[in-house]
């Protein structure tokens, strides 16, 4: 009974200390700035430039990530070969590899002097220093996030779905397009949400491979460590916007998906 | 990167005669002084040194938000002189004198004066304008004709948060030139080639250093700073290419 008791109170002692944890420094930002002068800082032109260039660059980047992560994760999730837990890992890499990393990774591939450097000058097309640099930076670190997500929430759908789908004739293409994107949308949401949120805050990679040059390549977390020296004002009023962002695709998506299950519930 | 770090190294200082081991100070340098303070590091007796490296700007920005580093050693000495207006470190001394050259990546050719940076196609980075590298080059920039100058300003890429961004771009290829000082580029020489700027153009890059009010071992410190003139720190600074202050 008092056992009983005890572990109830270690478990709401964790969650309490979790919370403070992860809560506190975000209210900071918040708390520090004050909103009038956060909103006057962020009437600067440098500061707007970076938070537009953000979304436009996570936005192609995530669009870039689904249509090429959707039908990979499917083949992964329905097939069996040889190498797969191979690819999957691969895949997986950039989650752990530091941002900074990844940057100079691409830089030796498709940088000026990297691997691909050749080709790609060839094409007539420029990564370093340009906005697709940045959006290749994005891909690059926020993909497995979807990925991830996407062969979850395919290997999760009922197998008699798709078995039956088939047995009425329908394509795999047909099947993919009308079964199982729809019944795994849900969590290929989930799973895009956390890529834009991770797209939205990355910043070794892009810092790295891209550069830093306002209304370019300076994205709201390059503008925000810019500012940090000689600016925290300014430093303070990005970051609180980019908490908001990130906090309301967060709960958007929750909501969304939660109207989703409800409504299932209901029919 | 650099504040994670500090905050980190600030967080175990509360055993300075643990074990009777020697007291740890903290100090924060400018990232061009990395090699030189690691190598003074290792032959300095009073205390064991760690090293937390950023741009002077950065590192300042830290402290003026609280974070107590025992030493802090800038590129420049005006940072170090706003933080003593400020109160938060004691009277900096001029302790080092470096030298702003043009960097060439290996593979860039046609360039060959500070004129043709302003060359059409050619890609710079320069260290961003609150970090002192970046400030000694605009400071440059701004000497030449007009036009020189805005062609030159117009072919920057990237502006970096310190020397060692500058210097990635510079190896990896990714950039043509850059501002960087002497000491930087003695360790890649095949990469990265100099131009000396000329005399009139050359700014006064002044290292200074101070100790910080508050600092958890202001002794250790305080030897620390005086090595740095006329000790083992003056002798890995001359090695690493730094000259003396001036008298």
């Amino acid at each position: 009974m008092s056992g009983g008791r005890l572990f109830r109170a270690l478990l709401w002692g964790a969650l309490a200390v979790a919370l403070v944890f992860l809560a506190l420094p975000l209210v900071a930002i918040f708390v520090e700035g004050g909103p009038g002068e956060l909103l006057a800082s962020l009437g600067e032109p440098g500061a707007l430039d970076a938070l537009r260039l953000s979304l436009q660059a996570t936005t192609v980047a995530l669009v870039v990530i689904v249509a090429v992560g959707t039908p990979a994760a499917w083949l992964l999730a329905t097939r069996s070969f040889r190498g797969r837990a191979i690819a999957i890992t691969l895949v997986e890499l950039p989650l752990v590899v530091p941002p900074a990393v990844a940057g100079i990774g691409l830089l030796a591939t498709l940088g000026p002097a990297g691997l691909l450097g050749g080709a790609i000058a060839a094409t007539g097309l420029e990564l370093v220093f340009e906005t697709a640099g940045v959006v290749v930076a994005l891909t690059f670190v926020a993909s497995p996030f979807y990925i991830r997500q996407a062969l979850a929430a395919f290997g999760a759908l009922d197998p008699a779905l798709i078995e039956a789908s088939r047995t009425l004739g329908a394509s795999e293409a047909r099947t993919f397009a009308r079964i199982a994107v729809p019944n795994a949308l849900p969590g290929l949401v989930a799973g895009g949400a956390l890529a834009w949120g991770r797209a939205l805050g990355e910043f070794g990679a892009t810092l790295v491979f891209a550069g830093s040059l306002s209304g370019v390549t300076q994205t709201a977390p390059l503008a925000i460590y810019e500012r940090f020296s000689d600016d925290f004002t300014g430093a303070l009023a990005l970051s609180a916007v980019l908490v908001a962002v990130s906090a309301a695709i967060l709960l958007g998506v929750k909501l969304a998906s939660g109207a989703r299950v409800l409504g299932d519930a209901r029919a | 990167m650099g504040v994670v770090a500090l905050l980190l190294a600030g967080c175990g200082e509360d055993n300075p005669g643990d074990g009777g081991g020697k007291p740890r100070l903290t100090v924060a340098a400018a990232t061009s002084l990395t090699d030189a303070f690691e190598e003074y590091g290792t032959r300095f007796d009073a205390a064991t040194a760690r090293f937390s490296f950023a741009g002077s700007d950065e590192l300042a920005a830290q402290i003026r938000r609280g974070v107590k580093p025992d030493v802090y050693a800038a590129a420049d000495t005006t940072l170090p002189r706003q933080l003593f207006e400020a109160g938060l470190v004691k009277k900096p001394v001029t302790f080092a004198r470096n030298r702003l050259v043009i960097a060439v990546a290996a593979g860039s050719g046609g360039i060959s004066s500070i004129e043709d940076l302003g060359n059409r196609g050619v890609k710079l980075a320069l260290g961003a304008a609150s970090v002192p590298v970046g400030e000694y080059a605009r400071e440059v920039i701004a000497h030449l004709p007009d036009a020189e100058g805005e062609a030159i300003l117009a072919n920057v890429r990237s502006n970096e948060p310190n020397v060692a961004g500058v210097l990635g771009k510079l190896t990896l290829g990714a950039a043509d030139a850059g501002f960087l000082y002497i000491t930087d580029v003695s360790a890649v020489r095949d990469e990265v080639r100099t131009i000396e700027l000329p005399k009139d153009l050359q700014p006064s890059v002044d290292y200074g250093a101070a100790v910080v009010v508050g600092a958890e071992q202001p002794q250790a410190a305080r030897e620390f700073i005086d090595g740095l003139l006329d000790g083992r720190g003056f002798d890995a600074l001359q090695q690493a290419g730094f000259e003396p202050p001036r008298k």
